[in-house]
């Protein structure tokens, strides 16, 4: 078992799972059930495989674990896994969220299952690989093939406006990616290599860095999204179908973030340092402009759309303070915007499924006649809020408390956005849970089903235990993030060091 | 250098060519109804001519006092070439059983034009490469105006002629100053003559010519701005003619571009260069943004070569073994979505109204036809070169040589090209998939066919599996050294 490919497993397995639902022949109520079973069966197989990460995973080192090393492309090209404190629980949020997305699209998704499926296991195929691989090129081929599924989940079984928003995401995705491919294309030509972790240790020239940092900003700014260019993500959660919306929310937003702490951080540390003004202004604008535009959204996923832009910016933020807190923290708020976030669009589902309007006036009341619903729905919006006991809490006490060493100013604004935050959520949950059921057609809701029952409990059991006992998680990251702070302030100080000669003479 | 008999070894490719295209004539003339065995025999002249070309040394030799060369950049080349010209015959004989007009001059010429493009591949001798095109073009004249009695493809044809000849005489009035300023016709005495008159040495009249030499060739790669009768001629000739247009002459036609720059003229390069960052830049961008208005897929697909050609010839700027190697890797790539794409625009085919070429016409294949929108998507989402398909590391090559060349902006200006293209090719997969789904096609029926498209998309797909890519990669490396070595 020691040279076992686990990393490649895990990511290749949901491609299995693509060649058995394209197998599968004959009529169509038994293709559609056994796609569905195959799927469901694919994704909970990965999620158990990864499981193996959970428990084996070193948490004592800082180093790149399950490493595979294969040639692939030549010329310092290489096929390299592995992962770190950082990239590990980001591929276990993947392989979790997973059959939750599937599960949601049980029933809802009538037209072309099978397709619906496929585009969904190549999608986990896609986004294990961003999180796994040690690779530049491999990392843009996994980051940019995700585009394909995504443009075809929106564009097929999205809402009225699909078309437009499925071409705004695939475009403006597109366009931030390919300035970040000629960076990559300038660093393997500098460095001659192409694997991360001997990236991680070349120093770029610190005029060349800004540059690169740039580029790279582009890509993931897109990516997270950060004002202003976050206006494709509204559209796209809107025409998404619910699962789609749970995997941008979930995890493809993360990747932005990611790249953010994989790349930029340690790759270009003097550029950031430099430009990190212009992270903290934007992520400020960013949690104060969109949590307004969310107070005024009538559209409930549009209104947790511009939500989750806020929530980047605390991860925006905490990132570029370059401290132990900020960065676990903004780790812990990924993480649990991955669930809440992600349990906020299936609320979502679950009200759309009954009545096929995302409107907020047309609900109201709907805690007369569900009680669990408005349970669940009322643990998310708190949830949301960064009730403390919850995992959003956790992360943005403690990007706050990271920021506040660094810049007073930006914490004093990004505190503005958790106040707004706590007032779009409970006027959400006001209007369309609370007041009379005075609408004829909420009356004869049902209350939550087994299936969406059980799509719940895993995520309200996780974001209580990450709330409440934080250090489960904290402990698979905290040597890898000490590790990068360190490595930033060593060739922060090795940069300073190199001014002070150079002005000196 | 006089050898008293030439090495004929060579050259057995072409000389088997050249000789099986007359024994094809004969047998059409003397034989009633040998259509189909011509064409078969033809797509099996050409792939002997394959193996002769194959098992040549690929060590670099001349013959033909210096006029023709062999070595592994010509082999290189040439095999895309006859690929690309057998999968062309064995297409046009699916199409014309389908759509009659079934002539045995059509395979016969489009083998002598295949003959004319392994010439221009190999020549070393600005006659060599005159007599190449000239050879190449003639037959492609006739192929494009085949379908006599239809106004678009006598249009086509004709319109393709006066501008090749335009363009041919540029190219010879271009030939004849370098030779009055030179000295030689033939590549490498030139190449002696250039690099003794060392840096800017060169006299203007030689300049003057190697820029008409280029604008003549410019028009055979369809490079911006003589691109213009790139989209007509597409349109306007039946469709296998079309598919052997994108893909064989501009196969060859850029490997006599990249020999000519880099062996007589390779000191040149800061004469060139800019003319070639130029058209470049200029093909990339008018590629990308005319294609958005079209509305048939040939025409479509006529101005996605054009960018195409822009993006291989980025590879020529860097004016290294590097560089060099991204164009031949990119026109490997180029020729395997293309020939793909057009045995799946070839399906496109009603009972009533024949083939069909509107762009939504494609409205609902993926419900109609779900293989063949899979193909079709395949495709596109390479041609736009998105990742894990072929399309993008046939970009990914092209760029690492001008950025590692330190032509940032201009790698800058192809990346956002891409971008820009990207829009209209998944406009035909927002087609294929969003909307509501017209009248079906006939199925497709023909085995060839079918292999043929699903072979060059498993290709695409499967380029990121080292075990596929590395034949390609690791050949385009020997040859790219081989020839930036002279």
């Amino acid at each position: 078992m020691e040279n076992f490919p686990l990393l490649s497993a895990i990511t290749f397995l949901p491609l299995l799972g693509v060649l058995i639902i394209l197998s599968i022949n004959g009529e169509k109520e038994i293709v559609e059930r056994n796609a569905r079973n195959a799927a469901l069966l694919t994704t909970v197989a990965t999620f158990l495989f990864s499981l193996v990460l959970w428990f084996s995973f070193d948490k004592t080192t800082a180093g790149f674990q399950f490493h595979e090393d294969a040639e692939w492309l030549g010329g310092g090209i290489k096929y390299n896994m592995g992962i770190d404190g950082i990239s590990v629980l980001f591929v276990l949020l993947t392989t979790f969220i997973m059959p939750i997305c599937i599960l949601c699209g049980w029933n809802t998704i009538k037209t072309r299952v099978k397709e619906y499926m496929i585009a969904f296991l190549l999608l986990e195929t896609f986004m294990i690989g961003v999180f796994c691989t040690l690779d530049l090129v491999l990392f843009y081929v996994f980051f940019e093939a995700g585009l394909i599924p995504m443009f075809l989940i929106i564009g097929v079984w999205g809402g009225d406006n699909r078309v437009y928003a499925a071409y705004k995401l695939f475009l403006y995705t597109l366009l931030g990616s390919v300035l970040m491919l000629v960076a990559m294309l300038y660093m393997y030509g500098q460095a001659g290599t192409t694997y991360i972790p001997d990236l991680m240790n070349y120093d770029f020239d610190p005029h060349a860095q800004m540059w690169l940092f740039l580029a790279f900003f582009a890509s993931f700014a897109v990516k997270m999204p950060m004002w202003p260019v976050h206006t494709w993500l509204p559209d796209a959660h809107v025409q998404a179908p619910t699962a789609g919306s749970v995997i941008l929310a979930g995890i493809l937003l993360k990747m932005g973030g990611y790249g953010f702490l994989r790349f930029s951080l340690p790759m270009f540390p003097v550029a950031s340092e430099e430009l990190a003004w212009l992270i903290y202004l934007l992520s400020c604008i960013a949690i104060i402009y969109t949590s307004l535009v969310a107070l005024r959204q009538t559209d409930m996923k549009k209104l947790i759309a511009y939500s989750s832009v806020a929530h980047m910016g605390f991860v925006t933020i905490g990132i570029f303070a370059f401290n132990i807190q900020g960065i676990e923290g903004s780790i812990i708020v990924m993480l649990a915007h991955g669930f809440v976030a992600s349990a906020l669009f299936l609320c979502v589902g679950v009200v759309y499924d009954r009545l096929h309007t995302r409107d907020i006036d047309r609900y109201g009341g709907l805690v007369n006649i569900m009680p669990r619903y408005a349970l669940v729905f009322m643990f998310f919006t708190m949830a949301s809020v960064g009730l403390p006991g919850t995992a959003n809490f956790v992360g943005e006490v403690l990007v706050l408390v990271g920021i506040f060493k660094v810049s007073t100013w930006t914490t004093f604004f990004a505190l503005t956005g958790v106040i707004l935050g706590a007032a779009y959520m409970l006027f959400l949950y006001r209007r369309v849970m609370f007041g009379e059921l005075t609408k004829d057609d909420l009356k004869a809701f049902l209350d939550l089903e087994k299936r969406e029952i059980l799509i719940f409990a895993p995520l309200i059991i996780l974001t209580l235990w990450m709330g409440v006992y934080p250090s489960t998680f904290m402990d698979f990251i905290h040597v890898s993030v000490d590790n990068l702070v360190t490595q930033h302030e060593a060739s922060m100080a090795t940069y300073h060091a190199a001014l002070e000669t150079v002005t000196g003479n | 250098m006089n050898e008293i008999f030439p090495n004929l070894a060579v050259a057995y490719g072409e000389i088997f060519l050249g000789i099986g295209a007359m024994a094809l004539l004969m047998i059409g003339v003397f034989k009633k109804d040998s259509v189909n065995l011509v064409s078969w025999l033809s797509a099996i002249f050409l792939v002997v001519a394959l193996f002769l070309t194959v098992a040549g040394t690929g060590d670099v030799t001349y013959t033909f006092n210096n006029m023709f060369v062999a070595d592994k950049f010509t082999n290189f080349m040439k095999i895309l070439v006859l690929v690309a010209a057998t999968l062309a015959v064995i297409m046009s004989r699916e199409f014309f059983r389908l759509e009659g007009d079934d002539r045995f001059e059509f395979p016969v010429l489009m083998v002598l034009s295949t003959l004319g493009m392994m010439v221009m591949v190999s020549a070393n001798d600005l006659m060599t490469l005159y007599m190449g095109i000239e050879l190449q073009s003639l037959a492609l004249y006739v192929l494009a105006a085949f379908k006599r009695d239809s106004e678009r493809s006598t249009e086509a044809g004709l319109k393709y002629f006066v501008l090749g000849a335009l363009s041919s005489g540029i190219l010879l009035y271009g030939c004849s100053l370098v030779y009055g300023f030179i000295g030689s016709t033939n590549f490498s005495a030139i190449s002696m003559a250039v690099s003794n008159m060392g840096e800017g040495g060169a006299p203007v009249g030689a300049i003057v010519g190697l820029v008409f030499v280029l604008a003549g060739l410019a028009f055979k790669v369809s490079a911006v701005p003589f691109h213009m009768w790139t989209p007509d001629v597409y349109e306007g000739s039946q469709t296998p003619v079309t598919a052997f247009f994108a893909v064989a002459p501009k196969v060859a036609a850029l490997a006599l571009l990249s020999r000519t720059l880099y062996v007589p003229f390779g000191e040149m390069s800061a004469s060139w260069g800019q003319v070639v960052i130029f058209m470049s830049v200029a093909s990339m961008i008018l590629g990308s943004f005319a294609a958005i208005m079209q509305s048939n897929i040939k025409r479509l697909m006529a101005y996605s070569s054009i960018g195409h050609v822009g993006f291989a010839l980025l590879g020529l700027i860097a004016g290294n073994a590097e560089g060099l190697r991204g164009v031949m890797i990119y026109m490997a790539i180029y020729l395997v979505m293309n020939v793909g794409m057009f045995v799946c625009i070839m399906c496109m085919r009603r009972k009533e109204e024949g083939m069909v070429e509107d762009i939504k016409e494609l409205s609902g294949l993926g419900r109609n036809h779900p293989a063949l929108a899979l193909a079709i998507s395949i495709f596109m989402f390479s041609l736009a070169g998105v990742p894990p398909l072929a399309g993008f590391f046939a970009k990914w090559y092209v760029i690492i040589p001008i950025v590692n060349a330190g032509y940032f902006t201009l790698a800058t200006i192809a990346v956002l090209a891409s971008v820009v293209g990207a829009y209209y090719y998944i406009r035909i997969v927002k087609i294929m998939y969003f909307d509501e789904p017209v009248e079906e096609f006939v199925a497709q029926k023909s085995f060839p066919m079918k292999i043929i498209a699903t072979l060059s998309a498993v290709l695409v797909l499967a380029f990121i599996v080292p075990q596929i890519s590395s034949p390609v990669l690791d050949g385009a490396t020997a040859a790219a050294q081989g020839l930036s070595q002279k």
